[in-house]
């Protein structure tokens, strides 16, 4: 029977809060950054590839960036995925695309890139936390 | 572009991610990315074909 860990046995948090600030917020910003801070070079370039231009092929497929709505759930958690993948939310923003165009037929598919694009990067983002602390 | 290959456009990029996250020897990264794409894309289909009786 395996005896159940306690807190003193579990490792400690190896990074401090000033760096994991850090890198928490450079992997929002520009996915793959944090992880490229940490030395995984291989996992940073990837994400530092996949989820920009996933978030573009969104933008192609003529999605929708969404406004921080309160007054409509779904509009509202939609804009907090969106604005996950970071940097390249703000460039869109500035270049006027994701305007979304309701009538084309790729519009739901457009928003379900732009929403997943911003979400995995929420995961790039916890997984560098994680490496930061040692745990990875 | 049809929705079948955006779907596997789709399944691609989340797989790819999530193989990336999981695993971290670049061989283990492969298969298991591969294995997810093919799950996504069978469980998509088989899911298609059964609601295909289903009037909209």
């Amino acid at each position: 029977m395996g005896s159940k860990s306690t807190t003193a046995e579990r490792p400690r948090a190896s990074a401090e809060p000033g760096r994991l600030a850090i890198v928490c917020g450079l992997a929002w910003l520009i996915p793959g950054a944090g992880h490229l801070l940490l030395g995984r070079r291989q996992k940073g370039l990837i994400f530092l590839v996949a989820l920009p231009l996933m978030f573009g092929i969104g933008l192609w497929l003529q999605g929708r960036l969404f406004p921080l709505d309160m007054s409509d759930p779904l509009v509202f958690l939609g804009a907090i995925a969106n604005r996950g993948i970071g940097a390249p939310y703000f460039l869109a923003r500035w270049m006027d695309a994701g305007a979304g165009t309701v009538t084309a037929v790729s519009y739901e598919y457009g928003n379900t890139f732009l929403m997943t694009a911003g979400l995995l990067n929420f995961l790039v983002i916890v997984d560098a936390f994680d490496v930061a602390m040692g745990r990875k | 572009m049809s929705h079948f290959w955006l779907m596997a456009l789709f399944a691609f990029f989340v797989s790819l991610v999530f193989a990336v996250l999981l695993r971290d020897e670049p061989r283990e990264q492969l298969k298991t990315g591969a294995m997810m794409l093919g799950g996504f894309m069978v469980t998509a289909y088989v899911l298609g074909w059964l609601m295909y009786p289903f009037p909209l």
